[in-house]
């Protein structure tokens, strides 16, 4: 299966997920008042992202691999 | 590969169109991202090179509905790598700047994202406009985003037109090489994501992304090995050959954990595959910790990956076949990175509209265990080390950063 169709279909899953979510309103499980650690700071995914955005483009330039963990700057900087 | 790639763009857009039409209601309310400002100095060593970095990123509300944030880096790359030194030319020294500005726009429960960067090198220029939109359901607890990002780059050659052998870095002027011209390359990248809270202690996302390469792959100064008995080292040099197109996939998932002493666990995964037949996986585990006016952080990465179908270390011929690459990111190695910060949280005195402030330091070191990439840079046939003989590469790489933040 080509990368396109791949992705299509997955986007139309997310799509139709959505959907029912919209047609069946879900009780959250988890209340918002029970949130507090989720909150904290050091529970952030991307807490710092000026560092991050760094560290990121340096894997990117050494390495094949790249995208699946967020948005990343242009350039090259590779020679 | 282009018919690949040509027939793959409808549905693209198609996917895109049709995701965002599902996605562009809005309703409730969200929250914008907290106004911050950071400062990053960074030092990167290592491999025969030295890169001296400054970074700035301001974030600011405007009104109710909209965050704006602006970020300037600049970087100056000063040495030569290895593959420079393999190919004889000259250490050199080379500025990169980056200026990039975004805009979030919050309607209800959806955020919309629009972004541009320029990126700027002598050698290469870069335009990226980006788009995403996100949407928070089911009482906060899951967040769907979906992200476009287009990105149009001209690579030039530089040709040295003024040398001083005397010079530590001997080119004293550049202009473009007239017979390289100017070479386009674009990119397109197309992301979906899911944040999910799991339970009250811990959270998770995963992130599919899919991006096409179109255009000139290749860097115009590297070059190939290819075995050439009996003439001075036993091998030739030769332009590398990248195919024209290029299309990856990328999973990502990062989960984190609340643990009951008040840190933070994270546990990150991707796998990650492409067109050149590469395949590679990334994991990586790292820990927080606060205690006092600090937050404390580790964190150690593997990487691994396999090498681009069209990748060798030493060629039998110069024409051996029609793509030809010896891109040490191209090979096959292991990776590894361990990383500690330090993050110390302080007042700042007579300064009423910074509520937060901190000071960060963070150094990274890095391991490159090369498996078919060897160090040409030992071949010695007098000492009976021949081209395609000589020692594996292996690259130790120290990152540190420094950056002050405040929250205001």
């Amino acid at each position: 299966m080509s990368s396109a169709r791949r992705f299509m279909g997955l986007a139309v899953a997310v799509g139709l997920l959505a959907q029912l979510g919209a047609c069946t309103p879900l009780q959250p499980w988890v209340k918002p008042y029970e949130r507090e650690r989720l909150a904290d700071p050091i529970m952030s995914f991307d807490p710092n992202p000026v560092d991050s955005a760094y560290m990121e483009h340096v894997f990117d330039v050494r390495g094949a691999a790249r995208g699946g963990n967020g948005a990343a700057g242009g350039g090259c900087g590779c020679n | 590969m282009a018919a690949r790639r040509q027939g793959g763009r409808p549905l693209h857009a198609a996917a895109l169109a049709l995701v965002c039409a599902l996605y562009c209601v809005a309703s409730r309310t969200d929250v914008l991202p907290e106004d911050r400002a950071d400062a990053l100095a960074t030092h990167y060593s290592g491999g025969g090179q030295d890169i001296n970095g400054i970074s700035l990123l301001v974030r600011k509300k405007v009104g109710d509905h909209v965050s704006i944030s602006y970020n300037h880096l600049e970087d100056i790359v000063s040495g030569a790598s290895i593959d420079v030194r393999t190919s004889g030319a000259s250490p050199y020294r080379e500025k990169r700047t980056q200026d990039g500005l975004n805009t979030e726009i919050l309607y209800g429960k959806t955020t919309y994202t629009l972004g541009v960067t320029h990126s700027y090198e002598p050698d290469y220029r870069s335009n990226t406009a980006n788009f995403g939109i996100s949407q928070s359901m089911f009482g906060d607890l899951t967040t769907v985003t979906m992200t476009y990002h287009r990105t149009w780059n001209d690579v030039f050659k530089m040709l040295c037109v003024l040398h001083d052998p005397d010079l530590n870095y001997p080119c004293v002027e550049k202009i473009h090489d007239p017979a390289f011209g100017e070479k386009d390359m674009d990119e397109r990248s197309y992301g979906v994501g899911i944040t999910q809270i799991l339970t009250r202690n811990s959270i998770i996302s995963a992130n599919y992304e899919v991006i096409t390469d179109q255009g000139w792959l290749s860097n115009p100064y590297r070059e190939i090995l290819y075995a050439s008995p009996g003439s001075g080292l036993g091998y030739g040099l030769a332009p590398e050959v990248d195919p024209s197109t290029r299309t990856s996939n990328a999973l990502g998932v990062d989960y984190k954990y609340f643990l009951p002493w008040r840190a933070a666990l994270d546990l990150q995964f991707r796998y990650f595959t492409d067109t050149w037949q590469i395949r590679s996986e990334t994991a990586q585990i790292g820990y927080s910790q606060p205690w006092r006016n600090w937050t404390f952080d580790g964190s150690v990465r593997f990487y691994t990956q396999t090498h681009a179908d069209f990748y060798s270390d030493l060629f039998s011929s110069a024409d051996q076949q029609n793509f030809e690459s010896r891109n040490r990111e191209l090979s096959a190695f292991n990776s590894y990175t361990i990383g500690a910060g330090a993050s110390y949280e302080f007042k700042v005195p007579h300064v009423s509209w910074i509520n937060k402030s901190t000071a960060n330091f963070r150094v990274d070191h890095l391991i490159f265990d090369y498996k078919d990439f060897r160090n040409a840079l030992l071949i010695n046939p007098t000492d009976g080390i021949e081209a395609g003989a000589e020692p594996l590469y292996r690259v130790q790489i120290n990152v540190m950063q420094l950056f002050l933040s405040v929250w205001y």
